[in-house]
């Protein structure tokens, strides 16, 4: 049997061929089709878990001027603005930033009408209820809105269905080979949206920048982001954006799934104990600030220690204090059993728990501030909230570094276009969401604003493609 | 915890929906485990009898079977819901009855039916059963007022009282660890405005789910009709035994007399709602449906439905030779339906609306914990 050849595989021919399934690939496709384009969508995931890290997301950012019945206040943009400037420390695009916000007022109507529905955060995260919109049942409940929404207009789907190889030729896009449950096939596009998330698990190519300690990272979200589309692009001449040695990295439960395991493995109990490594050594202050500005650091710190883990241990008087999460904590009665249970050296465990004890300095536990509860004389310290750990049973969670997303991505220009090496945008390659989130979030998170990022350029592209394929 | 083996499966999944949340917004079952950190058998009984089955969690998880963390709380709460039933029943040794339930109420029916045949053609005189509808007493001809009285009356007041009594177990172990206190009236009143609208069969706004993926599903509207009609039917006993005893009007009564409007709504509405739930039922997607809980739903749905069809039939066919054997049905049917009351899928309410109750006390005033001398 000989490989096939694009001559002779079965055509399909389309207006606008999206790549990916996520809110920024629906996005796309419902624009470009409410403008009269036929419009295919290619998602390499099977049905039950089409929607890539969408899936697990809760809510998008969205800048408005008044509150309404759910959003509990004005969000101004330039509020959106100096938010977007503080996590990110001016690495953007001004002007994609600039736009992103402006565009993210009008999502709350947009999602609306494409069926998505809207609730108020009950509880743990009242303090984004008005800046952010919650999805009613989460990320996959709105998959499921938007893909009903495009099912009813004619927009076309293939699941299990990878795009193989694209024929782009001087930054013009012609075809793109796909492969899907009925084998290879050539589709004809006049305009092609690549939605197709970022590289996060690629495992092979996080070595390239973390090395070995890569094979230790554990991916949050969906195992199909494997940056197949965003090195064609680059391959093909498109010009790079973003940090590609950087990735947001959280400390999350080490038991989890090596993908897929999403919200409910992270753990926010740091601030209740310390944290050691595989050597029993405390390595940094876990006392040092609030959610979330700590939430981003620790999976940076777990990936600097040997083999990549370490466990955060803490005692009875912490536990009910934080939110739940997948998997109970290791107990036991000692601090020289649970150093068993954890394969640890129990002499060690004993010496470092010791070493912190004594370094405690008592004062007004109080974790809604920055308390008066610290260490003295120890390196390093526990800034705030430190208590003796001292009370039986003791507990300790296992943590890896749990990687959310990449940075490195398409440039694109304020039409979601993708721009060539040089800066002269392509004919007819759109690119929205993980893809191309680096323009905008160049470094560091802002809660809900992947759905943002997605969703406005999500659209643009979707529009910019029909544009293209009236002409 | 210890717990049933379904007990556990619920807990585990009750973890991981307590550090997710996304739920939060769709029901009262996501909000109300938030409000604690660990989880009894008890609490899990709780939960399941506040599921009202919408189906629009599983559809809405991220972690639905495939994926190794199975979320599926339609599924496996429907099958704890059923589990609990047993465990409350009153007394104790009835609780089997839950296990094979459809087959339990079937026998039991067609025995009561076989015996108001059998004693309206040994206590009256030959060929009456199809010659009464001639007689000026209607069905009475057949069976007297006093009998059917001291017939039902009794089976009736026992079943109250057997229900009463699961629901006070229901509700010592939904208390066993953490209290609800506070004032009652007020969430008793919620409760009666939750129930009475199925607040929570509504996927939080979205819809509910049965045969797909799509929010489309019609068994609210099954149920309002199926609980009003049956409500209904109970009223137009209810007027009728008032103008009985109070005014010595006796049945049968005009077909616009309060009683017959009432009985004929009611019937008619009764037949469409569980024939609708029946028919939802079996195009329900089989990764909801926990194999277990089938016989009892249809069991109840069926003597519901024959309830009201018997019922019509002899408002339509009273005046002719099947009047006598659609009254043996029709009573048959209806002894039957009373007497297996706590028994079978009928109890499913009492749980539900004390389940509702006890959210509603919780959100005003919060949980206690118990302490344990």
């Amino acid at each position: 049997m000989t490989a096939p050849t694009d001559q002779n595989l079965a055509d399909l021919s389309v207006d606008v061929l999206v790549i990916g399934g996520g809110n920024a690939a629906l996005c796309a496709a419902i624009e470009a089709r409410r403008q009269g384009a036929s419009v295919l969508v290619v998602e390499a995931a099977s049905k039950v878990y089409r929607g890539g890290n969408t899936r697990h997301t809760r809510n998008l950012r969205c800048a408005h001027d008044a509150g309404n019945e759910i959003l509990t206040g004005p969000y101004p943009e330039d509020e959106f603005w100096d938010d977007l400037m503080r996590v990110t420390g001016g690495e953007t695009d001004p002007e994609l930033a600039r736009l992103t916000i402006a565009q993210s007022k009008e999502l709350w109507d947009w999602m609306t009408g494409a069926g998505v529905r809207f609730q108020q955060p009950l509880g743990g995260t009242l303090n984004l209820g008005r800046t952010n919109a919650f999805f009613l049942g989460g990320g996959r409940a709105m998959l499921n809105a938007l893909y009903d929404s495009a099912e009813k207009m004619g927009v076309a789907f293939r699941y299990d269905t990878a795009a193989t190889a694209l024929d782009i030729e001087d930054g013009f896009f012609k075809t793109a080979r796909i492969q899907g449950p009925d084998g290879p096939q050539v589709v004809r596009a006049r305009a092609l949206v690549t939605a197709a998330g970022g590289f996060e698990a690629n495992i092979e190519w996080l070595t390239e920048y973390w090395g070995e300690r890569a094979r230790n990272f554990l991916i949050r979200g969906t195992p199909n982001n494997r940056g197949t589309i965003l090195r064609m692009l680059l391959d093909a001449g498109v010009e790079p954006v973003g940090d590609p040695t950087q990735c947001h990295a959280v400390a999350i439960d080490a038991r989890s799934p090596q993908f897929d395991g999403g919200i409910v493995t992270r753990l926010d109990c740091i601030i209740f104990g310390v944290v050691i490594n595989n050597r029993c050594e405390r390595f940094y202050d876990e006392g040092e600030d609030f959610w979330p500005k700590r939430y981003a650091i620790w999976g940076r710190l777990v990936a600097d220690q040997p083999d990549q883990i370490a466990w955060i241990v803490f005692d009875e008087k912490a536990v009910g204090r934080f939110m739940p999460s997948v998997y109970p904590a290791i107990s036991a009665p000692s601090l020289a059993e649970l150093a068993e249970k954890l394969g640890l050296d129990p002499s060690a465990l004993a010496a470092e728990i010791g070493r912190f004890n004594a370094a405690v300095v008592d004062g007004d536990f109080n974790t809604e501030i920055h308390d008066d509860c610290r260490t003295e004389g120890i390196s390093p310290p526990k800034s705030h909230w430190a208590r003796r750990i001292d009370s039986a049973p003791f507990h300790a969670y296992p943590v890896r570094p749990g990687i959310t997303f990449t940075y490195l991505g398409t440039r694109v220009n304020h039409e979601a276009r993708v721009l060539m090496q040089g800066g002269r945008p392509s004919a007819n390659i759109y690119a929205a969401g993980e893809i191309m989130a680096g323009n905008v979030l160049g470094r560091g998170y802002l809660a809900g604003i992947g759905m943002t990022i997605g969703a406005v350029f999500g659209r643009l592209a979707g529009k910019g493609a029909a544009r293209h394929v009236g002409n | 915890m210890s717990g049933t083996e379904l007990q556990q499966d619920a807990e585990r999944q009750i973890t991981i929906c307590n550090a997710c949340r996304y739920c939060e917004g769709i029901c009262a079952v996501f909000p109300a485990l938030q409000m604690q950190r660990s989880f009894v058998a008890g609490d899990i009984d709780y939960f399941a009898n506040l599921c009202h089955d919408c189906g629009a969690c599983y559809h809405d998880c991220q972690f639905s079977p495939p994926h190794e963390f199975a979320i599926n709380l339609p599924k496996t709460l429907a099958g704890v819901r059923q589990e609990s039933y047993g465990r409350y029943a009153w007394p104790s040794a009835l609780a089997p009855v839950f296990e094979k339930n459809g087959l339990v109420i079937a026998v039991i029916a067609a025995l009561s039916v076989t015996g108001f045949l059998a004693g309206m053609i040994a206590w009256n005189a030959p060929g009456a059963l199809f010659s009464a509808h001639q007689s000026p007493q209607g069905f009475y001809a057949l069976m007297s007022h006093d009998a059917m009285v001291g017939l039902f009356g009794p089976v009736f007041v026992f079943s109250i009282f057997a229900m009463l009594m699961g629901l006070r177990n229901f509700w010592r172990d939904a208390n066993a660890v953490r209290m609800v206190a506070g004032p009652a009236p007020a969430s008793l009143w919620q409760a009666v405005r939750d129930a009475g609208s199925l607040r929570y069969l509504d996927g939080g706004g979205a819809g509910c789910f049965n045969e797909d993926d799509k929010p489309e599903d019609k068994r609210r509207l099954y149920h309002h009709l199926t609980f009003y009609g049956f409500l209904l039917c109970f009223a137009a006993t209810s007027v009728g035994t008032i103008y009985h005893y109070g005014f010595g009007r006796v049945a049968p009564y005009a077909w616009w007399d309060v009683p017959q409007l009432l009985g004929t709504l009611g019937g008619l509405m009764l037949a469409a709602g569980t024939g609708g739930l029946m028919a939802a039922k079996k195009r329900r997607l089989p990764d909801l449906v926990d194999e277990g809980t089938k016989g009892m739903a249809m069991a109840f749905l069926l003597m519901l439905h024959l309830t009201a069809v018997t019922g019509l039939g002899l408002h339509i066919l009273g005046g002719t030779a099947a009047m006598g054997l659609l009254l043996a049905l029709h009573l048959g049917v209806v002894f039957a339906l009373f007497l297996t009351m706590p028994y079978g899928k009928f109890v499913h309410g009492l749980y539900r609306f004390a389940a509702l109750v006890r959210f509603a006390m919780a959100k005003r005033t919060g949980l206690k914990t118990r302490v344990v001398a």
